[in-house]
C-alpha cells in the first residue's frame, strides 16, 4: 500500500476569510502574538500499487485543487 | 422551445427552475445529473441548490457529473447555459467561465431581496434588458464571492462581460461587485442571485427574474427566424 498526501491551499492573494475569523478569535486565548492564519485542506489518498506522481499531480490539479484560487503540494508519505 | 433544467443530487432550485421557464413560455425538461443524453433542449439551466453537498468545493464534483461532459461539449457549440448560484459555481469549476467563487468575505450566509444593475444586454439571457437597469431578485449563498486575478477582471470589464452587479450594497464581497458574468460567445451567463424566485407576484420581490428566460426564447426565436 502507498500513501500520498495531497496539501491544498488558498492563493496567497486570494483573502481567507476563514483563517482571518480564526485569527481574530486568538487572542480570546490570550494569543496576541500571531499576524496571519490560513487554512487549507489536507487529503491523503491511498493506492493499492505503486504510486504514479503524474497521475496523482492530475488528480490534484483537475479535482482536488482549483487552481484559480489553489495551489497544492504532492508529497509521498511512509506507511508503517 | 425546450430548456433543460438539471437536477444533482442536492439540487434546491430545480423545481422552480423549471416553472420560472414555464412561466416564460417554455417547455421545461428535466435533465438528470446521471444521463449524458440532453434530449435535444435548446438551452440548459443549472440550478441552486447543494449538488453532492457541496463537498470539496461547491460544483467541484457536479462537473463531472455525466450530463456536464454533454453540456460543456453544447456549451462550447453555442448553446445557451445559465448557472444560477450552484450552477454559477459548476461553470467556474468546469472552466466554461473564468473566476472562483469563494466563501462570502463576512463568512456569513446571506440571504435577501438584492437590487442589482444590469451591464451588459447583448448575451442571450439578457437581451430583454437594457443596459443599466435596476432589477431586483432575491439573493441567498454562503460562497458567492466572486474572484479573479485582476487581468481576468480587467478583461471582463473590457469586454463588456460582466452582465450584472450588486448595488445598494454587495452582499458576499464579489470582487467589483459582481453578481453574474458570461462567457466570450454571450451564450453562457452565470448568476450569484436567484431569478427564478423573482418570476411571480405572490412569492418574488418582483417579476424581474422572468427576464432571463424570455431573453432565452427571444433569442432562440430569433435564431429560427434568422434560418441559424
Amino acid at each position: 500500500m502507498a500513501r500520498v498526501v495531497v496539501d491544498v491551499m488558498l492563493k496567497p492573494e486570494i483573502l481567507d476569510p476563514q483563517g482571518q475569523a480564526v485569527a481574530n478569535a486568538l487572542p480570546r486565548l490570550g494569543v496576541d502574538d500571531v499576524s496571519s492564519v490560513r487554512i487549507g485542506r489536507r487529503v491523503e489518498i491511498e493506492f493499492d500499487g505503486e504510486i504514479d506522481l503524474d497521475r496523482v499531480n492530475e488528480i490534484a490539479d483537475k479535482l482536488l485543487a482549483n487552481p484559480v484560487i489553489e495551489d497544492f503540494t504532492v508529497n509521498v508519505a511512509e506507511v508503517a | 422551445m425546450r430548456i433543460g433544467v438539471v437536477t444533482f443530487p442536492g439540487s434546491l432550485d430545480d423545481g422552480d427552475a423549471a416553472r420560472a421557464a414555464r412561466i416564460a413560455g417554455a417547455e421545461a425538461v428535466r435533465l438528470w445529473h446521471g444521463d449524458s443524453d440532453l434530449h435535444n433542449v435548446d438551452a440548459v439551466v443549472l440550478p441552486g441548490g447543494f449538488s453532492y453537498g457541496d463537498y470539496l468545493r461547491c460544483g467541484a464534483i457536479a462537473r463531472f457529473a455525466p450530463v456536464m461532459e454533454s453540456i460543456i461539449d453544447a456549451a462550447r457549440g453555442g448553446l445557451p447555459v445559465l448557472g444560477i448560484c450552484n450552477g454559477f459555481q459548476v461553470l467556474c469549476e468546469a472552466h466554461l467561465l473564468p473566476g472562483a467563487l469563494t466563501r462570502n468575505q463576512h463568512l456569513h450566509f446571506r440571504n435577501r431581496d438584492q437590487w442589482l444593475r444590469v451591464e451588459s444586454a447583448d448575451t442571450v439571457w439578457s437581451n430583454g434588458f437594457t443596459a443599466g437597469q435596476e432589477i431586483l431578485i432575491p439573493v441567498k449563498n454562503g460562497e458567492g464571492c466572486f474572484v479573479a486575478d485582476q487581468r481576468t477582471l480587467d478583461e471582463l470589464e473590457a469586454e463588456g462581460r460582466i452582465v450584472a452587479r450588486y448595488i445598494k450594497g454587495n452582499p458576499n464581497g464579489s470582487q467589483r461587485d459582481i453578481a453574474a458574468i458570461t462567457n466570450e460567445a454571450g451564450n453562457v451567463v452565470g448568476i450569484m442571485p436567484h431569478p427564478e424566485h423573482a418570476v411571480e407576484a405572490l412569492t418574488g420581490p418582483s417579476l424581474d427574474g422572468l427576464g432571463f428566460f424570455t431573453s432565452v426564447l427571444r433569442a432562440l426565436a430569433g435564431a429560427t427566424a434568422g434560418g441559424k
